[in-house]
């Protein structure tokens, strides 16, 4: 062992009580970082992974992100075209030639779709009218893209895909109508268009709202009903790596012209709240290790002024003014080395007992245990940081002791 | 031969609203192995001049020649290392760190400088308490110890590096009369035996009796006419 380090040992050992206050602060400060951190890191990838599995990872709808361009734009694009009064087509909406677009699609690897043309019906059964969201769907393809068959209370998918004049309804909708397995509705359409469907099975997602106004029938006869016929306005997309989305979503839309939206981008508003969220944690936990940090520089500065004379006949044998330094910086990083070691295993501990906590979040019927994270970047920050202050904290009375002058000290003496 | 330490025209001017002159004009040479005393009266500038003399403080004017080397031009580091290598003090307040045992701080300088291997320094600071009739003490904390071996541990210690020239303040100022003898045997044998060089500062005759010289400093300056 170095003699600085020896020394540096020394102080602390013989000054147990604010060694150990210091350390405490250090400690405490880390371990609650970590159990803060494991909780909101945990909570936010257990929310994300909700949107993953929820939502569709990449929309692709009938719309274009950018005008369409003039041809002759297009054909002279350096040239001075201003083309102006441009009355536009009314064409059918949808996408256009949507199988050719589907099997493209489809060929990019790690990755499902499913055609689904949306439009919006009036519902009327036994007197009551209601407007819902009737989604033309494909089943064998819907399965690939969608968890909704999981959250079937009767019924299924494959009797819809059996019965051409099935519909799916919500048990909210179900409740509302007073609708039960087999019950016949009628669904119009704004163009007048009228079919007669049958309750072929229902869904509770948990989600009111979309228990009360989602319904899905096969894509032909929406289309019928819609009057569009070889017309779908969106592709659902699924993939194996929810994270690539953004990037695949811009193969697709460069590919097709259609506006294609990964989930990152339909939730960018809930991402940057996350994204706040963290900033507030590691505000509050970082303060919190900033504080310890005084702890230590309090008990750093008071060995300091207790030893001057020590610091005094230290430099008189030849000690330089950077030894001195050492010996205070050492021992900071040695309460910062402990109280991270000793921070990051209560921390662990306080993870353990948080992990079995259980609660029961709203809208759900079974307890689930705290969502705990246990990545090891956050003990690199908690330990990284509670260093760095503990070294801050010890910089500013090392300094003060590497600038003692002996002979300052041998003249009060003298 | 050339002086192992010499003072040309040395002055300590504390600057301040009312400057204060602590030494002024002091010019001197002391020879390799010689022991020479510096006394005078109480706030003359003798501790002062010691420290001028011992690289701790620098000159506001003149210049320090250690071994004939030229000390003005020294920043910190090197006036360390000189200090590390070169010097050894003796303070009138034996200025033991107390959280060390005795042998511990005997071993200090020995690992600062870190040229021995750990059982070497550990030999050499045996070897040291021996000498100086301290083998008993060496586990012993400074405050469990006497006054006198206190000073003994002091000396061991300003010995440790083996520098050429011992600087003492008043090495015998609060000793009896037995201790102080004994101390002051040490450091005429250092002279004697071991040719160090030995510059004490002190208010004994006894002590001043036993050196080859007797330097007497009045006002902060050299005075020939001074007896005690
Ligand atoms: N920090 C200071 N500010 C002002 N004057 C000082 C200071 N330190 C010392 N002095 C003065 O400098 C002079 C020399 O002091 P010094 O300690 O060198 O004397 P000394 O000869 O060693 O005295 P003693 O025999 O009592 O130890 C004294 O008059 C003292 O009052
Ligand atoms: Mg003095």
């Amino acid at each position: 062992m170095s003699i600085r380090l020896a020394i540096a040992v020394t102080h602390l050992v013989n000054r147990k009580r604010p060694t150990l206050v210091s350390l405490t602060g250090i400690v405490l400060g880390v371990a609650f970082f970590l159990a803060v951190s494991s909780l909101m890191r945990g909570s936010e990838r257990d929310f994300i992974k909700r949107l993953i599995d929820n939502s569709p990872h990449i929309t692709v709808s009938d719309e274009y992100r950018n005008p369409q361009l003039q041809p002759a734009v297009v054909r002279w694009p350096e040239g001075a075209v201003e083309v102006r009064r441009v009355k536009p087509l009314t064409e059918v909406r949808g996408i256009r030639g949507h199988a050719r677009k589907l099997a493209f699609i489809e060929s990019l690897p790690g990755l499902r779709a499913a055609p689904v043309l949306m439009g919006s019906v009036v519902l009327t059964f036994a007197g009551r009218i209601e407007g819902v969201t009737l989604s033309g769907i494909v089943p064998a393809k819907t399965k690939g893209v969608s968890t909704i068959e999981e959250k079937f209370t009767q019924g299924s998918l494959d009797a819809l895909a059996a019965n051409p004049n099935g519909i799916v309804i919500g048990v909210g909708l179900a409740k509302k109508f007073g609708l039960e397995m087999g019950s016949v509705v009628n669904a119009a359409s704004p163009g007048g268009e009228v079919r007669t469907l049958k309750v072929v099975g229902m869904f509770r997602t948990g989600n009111a709202n979309y228990d009360e106004t989602q319904t899905f029938a096969l894509l032909k006869r929406v289309q019928g009903l819609l009057d569009r016929p070889n017309r779908i306005n969106r592709f659902i997309i699924q993939l194996d790596d929810p994270y690539a989305a953004r990037d695949v979503a811009a193969v697709i839309e460069e590919r097709t012209g259609y506006k294609s939206v990964s989930w990152l981008e339909a939730s960018e508003d809930l991402m940057s709240v996350l994204l706040v969220r963290n900033l507030i944690m590691y505000s509050v936990v970082s303060a919190i290790l900033v504080v310890a940090a005084f702890g230590i520089y309090n008990t750093i500065s008071t060995i300091v002024m207790e030893k001057t004379h020590d610091i005094a006949i230290l430099k008189s044998m030849g000690f330089h003014a950077r030894d001195v330094r050492r010996i205070f910086l050492a021992e900071g990083v040695m309460l910062g080395l402990i109280g991270s070691l000793l921070g990051l295993a209560l921390g662990l501990g306080l993870m353990a007992l948080l992990a079995r906590v259980e609660i029961k979040p709203p809208g759900a019927t079974e307890l689930v245990h705290l969502p705990i994270y246990w990545g090891y970047e956050q003990y690199l920050l908690a330990a990284g940081f509670a260093l760095a202050s503990a070294v801050g904290a010890a910089y500013l009375p090392a300094r003060k002791a590497g600038r003692v002058q002996p002979v300052t000290i041998l003249r009060g003496m003298g | 031969m050339r002086p192992i330490l010499a003072a040309e025209r040395l002055g300590r001017v504390l600057p301040g609203e009312i400057p204060v002159t602590l030494v002024q004009d002091v010019t001197l040479a002391v020879e390799r192995g010689e022991f020479v005393v510096i006394m005078g009266p109480s706030g003359s500038g003798k501790s002062s001049l010691l420290y001028l003399l011992g690289l701790l403080d620098t000159p506001t004017s003149g210049r320090v020649l250690l071994d004939g080397q030229d000390t003005s031009g020294f920043g910190e580091d090197e006036l360390a290392a000189t200090r590390l290598r070169k010097l050894g003090f003796v303070f009138q307040f034996h200025f033991l760190l107390a959280e060390f045992s005795v042998l511990d701080n005997v071993l200090l300088p020995l690992r600062r400088l870190g040229v021995l291997t750990e059982d070497a320094a550990r030999r050499r600071a045996r070897e040291l308490l021996d000498q100086l009739g301290l083998s008993e003490h060496g586990h012993k904390r400074p405050y469990q110890i006497s006054g006198g071996q206190r000073q003994r541990v002091a000396i061991a210690r300003a010995l440790a590096n083996d520098p050429p020239l011992i600087l003492a303040d008043e090495p015998t100022g609060n000793l009896d009369t037995r201790a102080a003898a004994n101390v002051r045997q040490i450091l005429r044998d250092l002279t004697r035996a071991f040719g160090k060089t030995v510059i004490a500062v002190t208010h004994d005759l006894t002590f001043a009796g036993a050196a080859d010289r007797r330097i007497g400093i009045v006002d902060g300056r050299i005075d020939p006419d001074w007896r005690a």
